[in-house]
Order: C-alpha cells, then sequence, then structure tokens
C-alpha cells in the first residue's frame, strides 16, 4: 500500500516536473481552461443564485392572484369579483390591486407603479434605491410624472426602499390610490387583479376551481405557477447565455481535444525511453493520466473559485446584464451564496473526465510499444 | 549468472520477408566479468542484448538467470535460478527494472529535465521513497563527476557528460547487470577510454557487464574478460581474453 502510494506520487512529480518543460504551451491551454470553466460556473452560480432568490421573493406573495381575461387578454377585474370570492369556504383574505407600467421618456426606463396597502407605511410615495439614484430623488424631493391627459402629477418622496430589496423593488413608485387613479385615469370599482390568501394550502387548486367555475372570464394563477414560471425564466435566460458561449466552447473544445489527443514524435520517443528503463504500460498511462488530470483539476478549482467570487462578490458583472433581465435600470444587489453540488458535479464530470480520458487514451498505443524499440532510435 | 540455450529471434515469420536476428545462439555469460560481443553491423548483437535485458522475448530457446534471486522481486525462497522467456510482460519488468541497467547507443535521456531527474527516472514507479533514490543520484552523479550539473536540463550538456548521466541512470536502481549497445558509439577516443574506465570501476564494484560493440577500444581493452565474436546472427567464436 505504502509503495503505491509512493509510485503515485513519484509519477505526479515527475508529471509536474514534465508540464513544466512545456511551460507556454500548458499556461496558455491552462489559462483558456480556466476561462471556460469560469463562465459556465458563473453562469451556473448566477441562475441557481437568481432561482433561490426568485423562490424567496415568492414566498410572501400571495397563494394565488386571480386575473379576468377579455378576449384572450388581461382585463380589469370589478369590485364584485373580490367581495364574491371573500364568501368562498377556506378563502381567508381577498385584497383589490393596483398596479401598471409608466414609461419615463427622460432616462427610458419603465417603472413598475403600484399602490400601498400599509397603513403603518410613512406618508408620501416609496420609491426603489435604484430609480432614486438614476433621478438623483432624496426623501423630500418631488418627483413629476405625466398623467394619461400629459397634465404633471407631482410625487413627494415620503421613503426610499433600501438597496437590498433591490432585486424587487429596483424600478418601484408605491404610491396612493387616488395618485394611482389621477396618473392612469383607472376606473372607480376596478383592480388590476386580486390577490387571494387560502387558509389551506391543500385547498388552493379546489378555491381555485370554484372561482374558476364562479367566474368563467377569471384565471386563477397559484403561487406554485408563478414559481415554475420564474424557474423557466433563469433556464431560458441562462440557456440563452449559453448559446452565445457555444461558439467559444466549442474553440476550446477542438483545441483542447486536439492538444489532449495528438502525440508528438518527441512525446512517443519519450514513452519508448520510459519504456526501455523499466516503466510498465502501466506506469505511462499514469504518468499521462495525471498530466492531463493536473491540468484539467487546477483549471477547474480554480475557475470555480474565481467564477464564485466574481458571482457572490462582484454581482457577475459579465452577465448581469443578460440575466438579469433586458432593463435600463439594473437592481443592484449582492446574491447570497448557493451552490449546487448537483450541478458542479455535472460540470466537473463535462469538462475533467473528458480531458483526462482524451490525454490517456492516444498513450495507450503508444504505451504498449516493445521496450526494445528505444534501443533502435 | 546469465544462461542462454538454443536463442533463436525471427523476425515477420512465416511472411515471405522473414528475417532471422539470432540464430540458435547458445552462450552463457559469466557474473562479476565484462563480457563483449563483437561484430558488425546486422550480426545479432543488439537484438540478443535485448532478449537477455527482458526486453524482448526470443522466437524459441530458453534464458536462465542464475544467482540474481536477491533482486527479482516475486522469487520464491530459497530458488536461486530464473527462466525470463517464459515469464509474463508484469514480471519481465519487474526483473528489467531491478537486474538490468540499460546504456544506449544515443543515450536516450529525456530532453526538458534536468540531469538529477534523469538520473532518477528509472526509480520513481519502483514505489521507492523519492528521498531515498534522489540521495543515490545525487552520489551517482558525485561518482562521475557530473554533481555540478545536477539542475541542468540535458540540453546543455557535451557528449561525454551525457554519456555518464546515462551510466548514471543505469545504475540508480542498484542492478546486478549493465548492458551496454554500442555505448561509445557517439564518443571520441578520449572519451571511449574513460568509458572503459568506468565500466572497469564498475566489474570491480562486483556487476556484471555486457557490451555490444564493434569498437577497437572496447574489444581491444584489458579490461575485457570474455569475448563473443557474431555474425549473421550466430556465435562464431567465443572465449576468455585472459
Amino acid at each position: 500500500m505504502k509503495r503505491a502510494v509512493e509510485r503515485h506520487l513519484n509519477i505526479l512529480e515527475f508529471t509536474l516536473a514534465s508540464l513544466l518543460r512545456r511551460r507556454a504551451k500548458n499556461l496558455a491551454l491552462l489559462a483558456m481552461y480556466l476561462l471556460v470553466i469560469f463562465m459556465l460556473a458563473s453562469l451556473q452560480f448566477f441562475v441557481t443564485a437568481l432561482k433561490r432568490e426568485a423562490a424567496l421573493i415568492l414566498t410572501d406573495a400571495p397563494d394565488m392572484v386571480v386575473q379576468r381575461l377579455t378576449a384572450g387578454r388581461q382585463d380589469l377585474v370589478p369590485d364584485r369579483y373580490a367581495a364574491e370570492i371573500a364568501k368562498i369556504k377556506g378563502v381567508s383574505a381577498v385584497r383589490s390591486r393596483l398596479w401598471g407600467y409608466y414609461y419615463d421618456a427622460l432616462n427610458g426606463a419603465n417603472y413598475t407603479i403600484m399602490t400601498g396597502d400599509d397603513s403603518a407605511a410613512p406618508p408620501g410615495t416609496a420609491i426603489g434605491a435604484a430609480l432614486a439614484k438614476s433621478r438623483n430623488l432624496q426623501v423630500g424631493d418631488l418627483l413629476p410624472l405625466i398623467s394619461y391627459d400629459k397634465s404633471p402629477v407631482m410625487l413627494e418622496i415620503g421613503s426610499i426602499f433600501p438597496s437590498s430589496s433591490d432585486l424587487v423593488a429596483a424600478d418601484l413608485i408605491v404610491i396612493s390610490p387616488v395618485e394611482f387613479q389621477q396618473l392612469f385615469n383607472f376606473p372607480d370599482g376596478q383592480a388590476t387583479d386580486l390577490a387571494v390568501t387560502v387558509r389551506n394550502p391543500k385547498e388552493l387548486p379546489t378555491v381555485a376551481a370554484k372561482i374558476a367555475s364562479q367566474f368563467p372570464d377569471s384565471r386563477p394563477i397559484l403561487k406554485s405557477e408563478i414559481q415554475r414560471t420564474y424557474q423557466s425564466i433563469f433556464d431560458w435566460r441562462g440557456g440563452m447565455t449559453l448559446m452565445v458561449l457555444a461558439s467559444a466552447l466549442l474553440s476550446f473544445i477542438i483545441f483542447a481535444w486536439d492538444k489532449a489527443t495528438g502525440l508528438s514524435a518527441e512525446e512517443r520517443k519519450e514513452i519508448g525511453i520510459l519504456k526501455s528503463i523499466g516503466w510498465e504500460t502501466s506506469d505511462v498511462l499514469l504518468l499521462k493520466f495525471w498530466e492531463g488530470l493536473v491540468i484539467s483539476l487546477t483549471a477547474f478549482l480554480l475557475g470555480v473559485v474565481l467564477a464564485y467570487g466574481h458571482v457572490f462578490f462582484l454581482s457577475a458583472p459579465l452577465f448581469a446584464q443578460a440575466l438579469k433581465g433586458w432593463s435600463v435600470i439594473y437592481p443592484r444587489f449582492q446574491l447570497v451564496p448557493v451552490v449546487n453540488a448537483y450541478q458542479l458535479a455535472v460540470l466537473f464530470f463535462l469538462t475533467v473526465v473528458p480531458y483526462t480520458t482524451a490525454t490517456v487514451i492516444p498513450c495507450w498505443r503508444a504505451a504498449t510499444i516493445d521496450p526494445d524499440a528505444a534501443m533502435r532510435y | 549468472m546469465i544462461e542462454l540455450s538454443g536463442i533463436t529471434k525471427s523476425f515477420n515469420s512465416g511472411k515471405p520477408n522473414q528475417f532471422t536476428a539470432v540464430d540458435n545462439v547458445t552462450l552463457t555469460v559469466n557474473p562479476q566479468q565484462i563480457t563483449v560481443l563483437k561484430g558488425p553491423s546486422g550480426s545479432g548483437k543488439t537484438s540478443l542484448l535485448t532478449m537477455i535485458g527482458c526486453m524482448a522475448r526470443p522466437t524459441s530457446g530458453r534464458i536462465f538467470l542464475h544467482g540474481v534471486a536477491a533482486a527479482v522481486p516475486f522469487q520464491q525462497e530459497g530458488v536461486d535460478s530464473v527462466e525470463i522467456t517464459s515469464l509474463p510482460e508484469r514480471f519481465l519488468n519487474d526483473i528489467r527494472r531491478s537486474t538490468f541497467g540499460f546504456i544506449f547507443q544515443q543515450f536516450n535521456l529525456v530532453k526538458g529535465i534536468t540531469v538529477l531527474e534523469n538520473v532518477m527516472l528509472p526509480a520513481y514507479p519502483t514505489g521507492e521513497r523519492r528521498s531515498n533514490f534522489r540521495d543515490r543520484a545525487v552520489a551517482l552523479l558525485e561518482q562521475f563527476s557530473i554533481s555540478r550539473h545536477a539542475g541542468q536540463r540535458i540540453e546543455l550538456l557535451s557528449g561525454g557528460e551525457l554519456q555518464r548521466v546515462a551510466i548514471a541512470r543505469a545504475l540508480i536502481n542498484n542492478p546486478a547487470i549493465i548492458i551496454a549497445d554500442e555505448p561509445t558509439a557517439h564518443l571520441d577516443s578520449k572519451l571511449s577510454h574513460e568509458f572503459m574506465a568506468i565500466v572497469g570501476r564498475m566489474k570491480g564494484e562486483g556487476k556484471s557487464v555486457l557490451i555490444a560493440s564493434h569498437d577497437p577500444i572496447v574489444f581491444d581493452s584489458p579490461l575485457i574478460d570474455r569475448m563473443v565474436e557474431m555474425r549473421d546472427g550466430a556465435v562464431v567464436t567465443s572465449g576468455s581474453c585472459r
């Protein structure tokens, strides 16, 4: 056992000395390999962390949102729907929500505008930190918005959401129902949608079915469905980015494959020498295995560590624009580190294992040459 | 002692281009002596050496190693000889590593790594502790007066220095038998005489040395004990030089 360990250590030591011989070539390969792992791991960390953030945000979301459809499009919900739904057994609360979007021609951004329902909140308008920064606003300042009839609506800033809530509140403006009505000429007795809370979560599908039956033009959306949609959106965005990276990945694969599988005449001669001085075929293959593993494992570990720093300490500046969403106002937030071991294992098996195998396999034939071949060089 | 009995080595057997490199050679190589295989190119010297050194198998015949049991890892206690021609590849490797040291015509050193690493190369897969064989390698480099080059890459060495590195490498696993194939082919006369002096020292240390050469500096050397003359794969004459 001890001899076997010593054998591995000795051959590993020779591998390192051997790799240093072609320092520039191996460092270039390592750098490319590292870059690919870094990009893939960053993408993976970022998407996983975003999905987790989205899931956390949705924990505070209502159990069910009820919309109304007219001609297949979302329409306003009359208040009587809320009153009727509140009577359904199992429903604990129904809240009419008013919200919409506002395009700000000044900076080309779209804001999300909604009405507040928290009576304990400070008076005045609450805005997101990113919005406050882009418009250079502070508490007490006035934010002029243009209403539906082009008349200005002056909103006094009562509070600014903390940066930690940027993911949901970066471009948010919370105003009173009266101001909302002024801004959009929103009809009385109507809501954008209804937030329904149910006592027993197991009864959600039953309550949804009752609502759909009672109001055929309604569309109840469960929280689980929203969660699934979020996951799909981030997966889709991750996939899009991966497609953009695909050409770079493919180039690397071709390069690495060529490097790993191509055995130069000098390398063949070296293998012959090793065989002639007493190395077995398995020793030569072990040498090549360590060669492949040292490069690929170093690239993998360094790439993953750098990606971790890139995503969780620097907030992924390379991917943020593509993955957070396409917007003028980007939320600034620090992602909570979350590592999916399964995905990392997949990345490991898709990068380290093929490269190491590609290094060992072509040596097989060279390593099985007769040791006396070296006598005849 | 190495005993060869009816050794024949044919290439491309059964094909029109069949070629017999070694033809029915029966020979005994005595321990702690210098034996020289003399003959022109193509006489079968190198082929015979490769078979004795467990690098290739004969087409027919048998080779016995006597008195090297201690160096053969799998040898049973009390049994002093081993027939190597029928052993599986793994055992041949063990014998090659522990019993033989090889000095090649082209030196066959690995470029890009240091002199010290080249010398240690045969010991890496043995599973021996690195510090042990490193100490031995350093001592060998000192013995051959090339320790100042230990950290240099071999590309920077002269022909004579390369030869000495190759000899040090052949000795790293402390083998009982040294096999040298045309060792002076790339050396001038002075270096060739130096090589023979080193071979004399190895014999003095109790090693058996087997040299294939057609260089007069080798086969006319007063140090050699036995001369085996070969031609066309067969032994023409064989006798003691003492």
